[in-house]
């Protein structure tokens, strides 16, 4: 069975939950878990039941990656650290916006911990607001499509390059639309001495406006399209990409999801499709991924 | 005894009683007046006198979140703040708290801006009361310094585990030069066992915390809170004498008095104005006046039996406060106070006097001063609670 066990309050079709379980499953038993609050922080852990079948912990929003901080210096101090892993993973909220500067000193001190970012690009736990993972024009409860706007208007923040900026030793970027290749980059960013981090593009069934069968086909053609490139960067340097055969345009990812819905009702020639097409474009020439 | 007395700074003096209670994890973030004391710690870690993790975090909300992960993973933690640093923790002390962590840490007092000022009052702890920390409150340095050790045993108390502020005054403890004894190594074998915690972050057993309370569990958890808050009202005491018996040095458990049995003045108070208060009381005594004073050592947990039980005798009470509920036009420990007494048979006057906020010096003719005002309750109590120090020229 799972480490992250079933029964849990995850919505079907839920990315959240299946990024989870892959993480788990690539780390085996011996890891300790540190959760901000979030999506997956609440439906794991409805007092008394508990889904993790790991020793895990949520203090707050914004602070994973000092509690992490302080787990791992606790298991140095006390002669524990030799094999065990610790791992934070947070949504893209907690991430990229509130737990930012928590993060920064994290991976400035250099604590042998592993930071995934499950990213379903928008606060979906308070109900779909928009981050700064939110990716442009896609419609959240607080970036509504009207008369004057045509949804998010600001491009999605590029936070893997924040920590590489770091100097960390490990970067990737993964989809739970590829679990295998998801799963080596976890394990490989554990077992990597130092901060380590993966960012995992998951898509959210209920926020995203997608079929729940359609979770993984979407997560999919996001990699499909070149808008959610997979590449791993070790030291600052790009090691390694997945090639995309036939690249899709972006409106075969963009159709499938009602968040994007305003963007396929307007006449004539679209500029906002377009412009999301550059930025695919612009990922396929600076990863070569053709 | 004699031979382990130093003259050291009042940080110095704290940084070393955290020593000889050997933390596994330290968070340090620079504060004013608070830096002395990570400053001598960082110096015991470089020189190899402490075995333990010595984490500078980016933050003071990282301070007290790393410690936050280091408890629950089963390590002795301190940090210390003060301030704005304090105010800044103030979502992660509930935090703390709730998940039962016996997180010890210094409060070194400073007030809250703006205006932004860096001396000392007691606003800033006085605004954490309700974080579910223990709060006991130093009279001097050396008070400081062994309430660290007190403070460990009293946090770690598997019917207690709470965390606990141990207050200090700001520049006025910490940064002064006093003759103190200095804790040796040994107390960790004499006094404070090791900390071996029930309920840690283990791989072998994996245990959740922090999880998710749905308004059919969430009350119980306050209520559990509260119960250990009522254990360590009863352990500060015995804790206290404990100390005691070892070390020969006790400065009160939950409230100490001087000359209080007979005083039918009797003055209220936290801190380091307590010496000033005692030499006030002094001079006002051979001069015939019935004064005494009930210093409050423990703020969290609040003493209401032993203090009610204190002031059985007395004809008017005064309370001082560094801190003020603005819109109550009264401090912290007068309503405190005053709200314990309400429900006896004693309707003894409690007058409350803000005072010395921001640093503002309290001299002994201030404390007079006061005791001459509240006498003049006698004839009716025409003063409620006010500021005792405004400078009229710009109030």
């Amino acid at each position: 069975m799972s480490l992250l066990k079933p029964g849990h309050r995850g919505c079907a079709g839920c990315g959240d939950a299946l990024a989870g379980k892959f993480v788990l499953d690539a780390l085996g038993e011996d890891v300790i878990v540190i959760s901000p609050t979030g999506c997956l922080e609440v439906f794991t852990t409805p007092y008394p039941e508990s889904a993790w079948g790991v020793p895990w912990i949520h203090s707050l929003f914004e602070n994973a990656a000092a509690v992490a901080s302080g787990v791992e210096a606790a298991l140095k101090s006390l002669g524990k650290k030799d094999k065990t892993k610790i791992v934070a993973i947070g949504g893209d909220g907690a991430t990229l916006d509130i737990g930012l500067q928590a993060i920064s000193g994290a991976f400035e001190r250099g604590h042998d911990f592993t930071y995934i970012c499950v990213d379903n690009e928008a606060y979906m736990n308070t109900g779909i607001q928009r981050s700064s993972a939110t990716p442009l024009y896609a419609n959240t409860t607080t970036s509504p499509p009207g008369k004057m706007s045509s949804g998010n208007p600001l491009y999605k923040k590029n936070m893997p390059a924040i920590i590489a900026a770091h100097g960390s030793p490990y970067v990737a970027t993964a989809s739970i639309g590829y679990a295998p290749d998801l799963k080596k980059k976890v394990k490989k960013a554990a077992e990597i001495k130092g901060p380590t981090y993966v960012h995992v593009h998951a898509p959210c069934a209920t926020g995203w406006k997608i079929d729940s069968s359609k979770t993984i086909e979407v997560g999919r053609l996001a990699v499909e399209t070149a808008l959610w490139p997979l590449y791993e960067m070790e030291n600052g340097e790009i090691t390694s990409v997945r090639k995309i055969k036939n690249r899709k345009p972006v409106e075969e990812y963009l159709k499938l999801q009602g968040r994007f819905k305003h963007l396929f009702t307007m006449k004539g020639e679209n500029p906002h499709i377009k412009k999301i097409q550059e930025i695919a474009d612009r990922n396929a020439k600076q990863f070569g991924l053709e | 005894m004699r031979k382990s007395m130093f003259v050291v700074e009042g940080s110095y003096a704290v940084a070393h009683a955290v020593k000889v209670c050997k933390p596994n994890v330290i968070s340090a973030y620079p504060i004013t007046p608070q830096t002395h004391i990570v400053e001598d710690l960082a110096q015991f870690h470089a020189d190899g006198e402490m075995n333990c993790e010595y984490i500078n975090v980016e933050s003071e909300f990282s301070a007290i979140s790393a410690l936050i992960g280091a408890s629950a993973a089963g390590a002795r933690t301190y940090s210390s703040t003060t301030s704005q640093g304090l105010a800044l923790m103030h979502e992660a002390l509930f935090n703390a708290s709730g998940m039962r962590l016996p997180i010890v840490m210094t409060v070194v007092n400073r007030a809250l801006s703006a205006p932004i000022n860096i001396w000392n009052d007691q606003q800033d702890s006085i605004s954490q009361r309700d974080t579910g920390w223990i709060q006991l409150y130093a009279e001097d340095v050396q008070e400081s310094a062994d309430m660290t050790p007190q403070l460990y045993k009293l946090a770690e108390d598997e019917d207690v585990l709470l965390p606990a502020m141990a207050c200090m005054d700001g520049f006025i403890l910490s940064h002064v030069y006093e003759p103190v004894i200095l804790l040796e190594k040994d107390i960790t074998d004499e006094f404070l066992p090791s900390y071996d915690p029930e309920f840690v972050l283990d791989t072998k057993n994996p245990m959740s915390f922090g999880a998710f309370a749905d308004p059919s569990t969430y009350t119980e958890f306050r209520y559990k809170q509260e119960k250990a808050m009522g254990v360590a009202l009863e352990k500060i005491e015995q804790i206290a004498n404990e100390f005691k018996d070892i070390y020969g040095r006790y400065y009160g458990g939950l409230i100490d008095g001087y000359v209080l049995d007979d005083a039918e003045i009797v003055i209220m108070a936290m801190g380091s104005v307590i010496g000033t208060i005692k030499d006030t009381i002094d001079e006002l005594r051979t001069e015939g006046e019935s004064v005494g004073l009930l210093k409050v050592r423990s703020f969290r947990p609040f003493p209401k039996d032993a203090i009610r039980k204190a002031l059985k005798n007395a004809k008017v009470v005064i309370t001082l406060d560094k801190n003020i509920s603005v819109g109550k036009n009264e401090g912290a420990l007068c309503t405190e106070v005053k709200a314990c007494l309400y429900n006896t048979d004693n309707r003894v006057p409690v007058i409350g006097f803000m005072l010395g906020h921001g640093g503002r010096d309290i001299p002994m003719h201030m404390i007079k001063k006061i005791v001459n005002k509240a006498k003049l309750v006698e004839k009716g109590i025409f003063i409620e609670s006010e500021f005792a120090d405004l400078r009229e020229d710009l109030a």
